[in-house]
């Protein structure tokens, strides 16, 4: 039974949210961890998780300045696996672009999660703005808390795979998008777009299939409709 | 790595994240170009989740793992909430992996 402490509008959110953190934070501790055990210093880690907020582009960048890739190539794969959220922020962009602070912290705060949250409302706008702000809230609190502990834990490294936290990401934002699905064009660009990445992802660097999924669209380009002169 | 580099990919991050929402303000956006960026994060989101359920490490994940995210899937397209999901999908790979299945 979701807690009390919760306001009654959007409990749903904020109990998902706060069931999601738990893997966000076991994801934030073995990035400490590694970062730690790769012999960084202790504010290297936390002040990444602190200032990025993105936790793909932290392991790429990590990933290949352990393995000796140097500073620019491990920026550019940052960069690269990062370049989703130019979709994302066209997307939901409006639903935080009020006051200069707002568009700061919300264009800071864009991630995965609270992209599908807000998504997931529909056309509700006041419903998938409170989606946004809570769930990357507390996926923000959840990875930087996860951070400190994995570089206070000293060598111990969580294997998150171990508890199939590999599988929870995808099966989330799978459940996410699912409500989006009962339109058919975008059920079809979907099905296209996933096809394409599936298809390119053993060949191309992380980052790029999920860009050319976009593809997707094409197959379903809205053409202007008569029935459209309703709006 | 220094605090350089760490400032350096938290501002190539925040400026990725600005891209969107500053093209967004300086066009109009009709309904159908608003339909068309919603079904384009959807499309990126689902293409996320395939590559995340078959892909780790740049080769083919085991099939644990697309296993969980695909009972995940079906509990989804039933309407079980997000939470029994998410669970279910973990619980699924993690025991596959248990049982040496990769």
């Amino acid at each position: 039974m979701p807690p009390r402490f919760f306001p009654e509008r959007d409990r749903d959110v904020y109990r998902d949210a706060l069931a999601m953190s738990i893997g966000i934070g076991i994801v934030g501790v073995s990035f400490g961890a590694l970062a730690t055990s790769a012999g960084l210093p202790w504010w290297i880690p936390v002040a990444m998780s602190f200032l990025t907020f993105a936790a793909t582009s932290q392991f790429a960048m990590l990933a290949v300045m352990m393995a000796g890739g140097g500073v620019l190539a491990g920026l550019a794969a940052g960069v690269l696996v990062h370049l989703r959220h130019v979709p994302y922020g066209l997307a939901v962009g409006n639903l935080y672009w009020d006051k200069w602070w707002t568009r700061l912290l919300g264009t800071f705060m864009l991630i995965d999660q609270s992209t599908a949250f807000a998504l997931a409302a529909g056309d509700d706008r006041r419903r998938a703005k409170a989606a946004y702000w809570i769930t990357t809230s507390i996926m923000f609190v959840a990875w930087n808390v996860g951070t400190v502990i994995g570089v206070l834990a000293g060598g111990f490294i969580p294997d998150p795979n171990v508890f199939g936290l590999d599988a929870a990401f995808p099966a989330l934002l799978l459940a996410l998008v699912m409500p989006a699905m009962k339109d058919r064009d975008t059920l079809l660009a979907a099905l296209v777009g996933a096809g394409v990445a599936a298809a390119t992802a053993p060949f191309l660097p992380t980052g790029i299939p999920v860009l050319l999924g976009l593809l997707g669209l094409l197959a379903t380009w809205p053409r202007r409709k008569p029935k459209e002169d309703a709006a | 790595m220094t605090m350089t580099a760490v400032l350096a990919l938290a501002v190539g991050v925040f400026l990725v994240r600005l891209a969107g929402p500053l093209m967004r303000s300086r066009i109009t956006v009709s309904e159908r170009t608003e339909t068309l960026m919603k079904r384009g994060a959807i499309v990126v989101l689902a293409a996320l989740v395939i590559t995340g359920a078959l892909f780790a490490d740049g080769g083919f994940a085991g099939w644990a793992l697309p296993a969980g995210v695909l009972v995940g899937g079906v509990l989804a397209w039933r309407r079980a909430p997000i939470l029994v999901v998410v669970v279910a999908a973990a619980a699924t790979t993690a025991l596959l992996r248990l049982a040496g299945i990769a």
